[in-house]
């Protein structure tokens, strides 16, 4: 069996470990656009912090493709697939021929048409080439504007801040950090960075970029009509499926790569993973694309395996992200903001801005469907757990739940005995 | 592979098991130095936990699953899965404390240091002959090491 892979990121290597839990010699290929191997990608804003060094970016040891069977095309780009004949080909020239194809080509920044972006000093924040550039930047500098509170955006301005460079953040919606956080969340994250120095301004976005005579940025008019002089711009406003090779072939792509409960796209023997997939959402059953690092892991990992033949269903995933501001540590997971008025859903929210801890939980048919952790976040897993498992908690349960915090005997009795304690198999007993 | 496996009709509260592994991982290997010296100095913590609910109790640690979430949401590569002998295994020194297998784990098995920005989680005593303390000191037999 020829496996190929076009992408090198976390997916990929979910892949990997997929393939190799059920085929130990299949031939693997993966086709890799950057020239490094595969890299703990939010890492780069450790890097750009200087809290690490290039030595710790790598995913996995250095033997990790040799041990398994890999063969590394770095510094490739794919231009083409072909399903009928089931070959790629690359930039190189080379064709390379598939049984079983992965596309996990993530996610490319989305730059959107303001006046001036395009030209000089305007940056992206997704890549370890971005990462370098701006280290390099970073003392030839003095100030940078990032459009996009998200947290590509804020995780960019945090670490140039580091780096000596006055920075401010603008961000179009009432908040930072709209997506995955509440207001209140948003507020506790906001003033921590507000705090160091960073400048936080919501509600306003950029109106024009503006350049000197030479061409360099001089400065971004807000839609306010205020003027932040910069000298570069970080354009972090998040990041749209690279799906432009699955659509040349001919493969169904709606806002990503549409993909079946096993994860294969409408092409037979070619599948799709990560940030460039539109695959099932845990708790809404619905298609959607999310990228975030564990959901990218895990398809590619379902991938994997069922490229090796398992036909095994994708469990669909779950939205979350763990993430620190100077010390705050964050979780969100699941629902946490609900659409305004629906009553199926009940919100139960704790604020205490002295501490800067906050918790809210949100339920829906007496089961909890999301929650923010901010400040106090060790007990993060065990809510998650509530989730993922889709665990029915009426009453008292859902009382304990709220007031005492999460417990591993609220857990119904089959699955706390399946988890911890399963009956010895028959052979071990 | 051989896990441990809590069965909580036996395990009577006693935290002997915390006591087992905090001295297991500890520099001295002596539990009066453990608890009273390394705890405060190092942040040296306990793997294990006991679980307390009305009249039943059980001692929870790291399943080491076969498809950890840990391993799935670990952004640095300090976690992964040793194919060999399929533990979960932890790299302390690629770690940047960023949370997200504490948030992915719905088991519970994952803490932060007290200290440092580094996560404490059950090794199974991999290099303790014997192996793991909980297991061996358990007065009780509530904790069993086995293939199931």
């Amino acid at each position: 069996m020829n496996y190929v892979i076009i992408g090198n990121g976390v997916s990929s290597i979910g892949a990997i470990e997929g393939i190799r839990r059920h085929d130990k010699d299949g031939k693997i290929v993966v086709i890799g656009a950057e020239d490094t191997a595969a890299y703990g990608r939010p890492l780069i804003s450790y890097l750009l912090a200087g809290k690490i060094g290039p030595e710790r970016l790598a995913l996995r040891g250095e033997d990790y493709y040799a041990r398994n069977g890999v063969e590394l095309k770095l510094g490739t780009t794919a231009t083409g697939v072909d399903t009928a004949k089931k070959t790629v080909t690359t930039d190189k020239g080379e064709t390379v021929k598939y049984d079983r194809l992965l596309i996990a080509t993530g996610g490319i920044p989305f730059v959107p048409p303001i006046p001036g972006v395009q030209g000089e000093d305007i940056y992206s924040f997704t890549t370890l080439a971005h990462a370098n550039t701006l280290i390099e930047l970073s003392s030839k500098i003095k100030r940078a504007v990032v459009i996009g509170g998200g947290l590509i955006g804020l995780k960019a301005a945090e670490s140039l801040h580091d780096r000596g460079v006055s920075v401010t953040i603008v961000e179009l919606a009432p908040r930072i950090l709209s997506g995955g956080f509440d207001e209140k969340a948003g507020r506790l994250a906001a003033n921590r960075l507000k705090n160091v120095g960073i400048e936080v301004n919501c509600g306003v976005t950029a109106k024009e970029i503006q350049r000197g005579k030479d061409g360099h940025v001089k400065g971004v008019l807000l839609t306010d009509g205020r003027f932040l002089e910069c000298d570069v711009v970080v354009v972090a406003i998040g990041v749209v499926p690279h799906s432009a090779i699955a659509k040349e072939a001919g493969i169904k792509v709606e806002r990503g790569i549409m993909v079946d409960a096993k994860l294969m796209t409408s092409a037979k023997d070619v599948y799709a993973a990560g940030d460039v997939a539109q695959a099932m959402d845990q708790l809404t059953g619905e298609h959607r694309v999310v990228p975030i690092w564990p959901n990218a892991y895990n398809q590619g990992y379902a991938c994997g395996r069922n490229m090796a033949g398992a036909k095994q269903p994708y469990m669909g995933g779950l939205p979350m992200n763990s993430i620190s501001f100077y010390g705050l540590p964050t979780i969100s997971v699941g629902v946490v903001n609900p659409p305004d008025g629906d009553k199926n859903y009940e919100v139960h929210a704790l604020l205490d801005e002295e501490k800067e801890t906050y918790r809210k939980l949100v339920f829906r048919d007496e089961k909890l469907v999301g929650y923010v952790l901010v400040g106090d976040i060790d007990k993060g897993g065990m809510y998650t757990a509530f989730i993922k498992f889709e665990m029915p908690l009426a009453g008292e349960a859902k009382d304990k739940l709220i007031n005492a915090g999460p417990e591993v005997f609220l857990w119904p009795a089959e699955l706390f005995d399946e988890t911890w304690n399963p009956e010895p198999a028959k052979a071990a007993r | 592979m051989k896990r441990v496996y809590p069965n909580k009709d036996f395990c009577i509260g006693c935290h002997i098991c915390e006591l087992a592994c905090l001295t297991a991982h500890s520099k001295s290997k002596d539990l009066i130095l453990a608890y009273t010296v390394e705890r405060g100095e190092s942040g040296l913590s306990s793997c294990k936990h006991v679980h307390e609910g009305g009249p039943t109790c059980v001692a929870l640690s790291c399943r080491h699953c076969d498809e950890p979430s840990c391993v799935a949401a670990c952004i640095s590569g300090a976690l992964q899965k040793d194919p060999e002998t399929g533990r979960t295994v932890y790299d302390r020194e690629k770690c940047v404390g960023c949370w997200s297998c504490l948030m992915a784990c719905p088991f519970g098995a994952i803490a932060r240091h007290p200290l440092e920005a580094k996560i404490v989680k059950c090794d199974l005593c991999h290099d303790r002959p014997g192996g793991p303390a909980c297991v061996a000191a358990c007065p009780n037999k509530a904790l069993k090491q086995e293939e199931r």
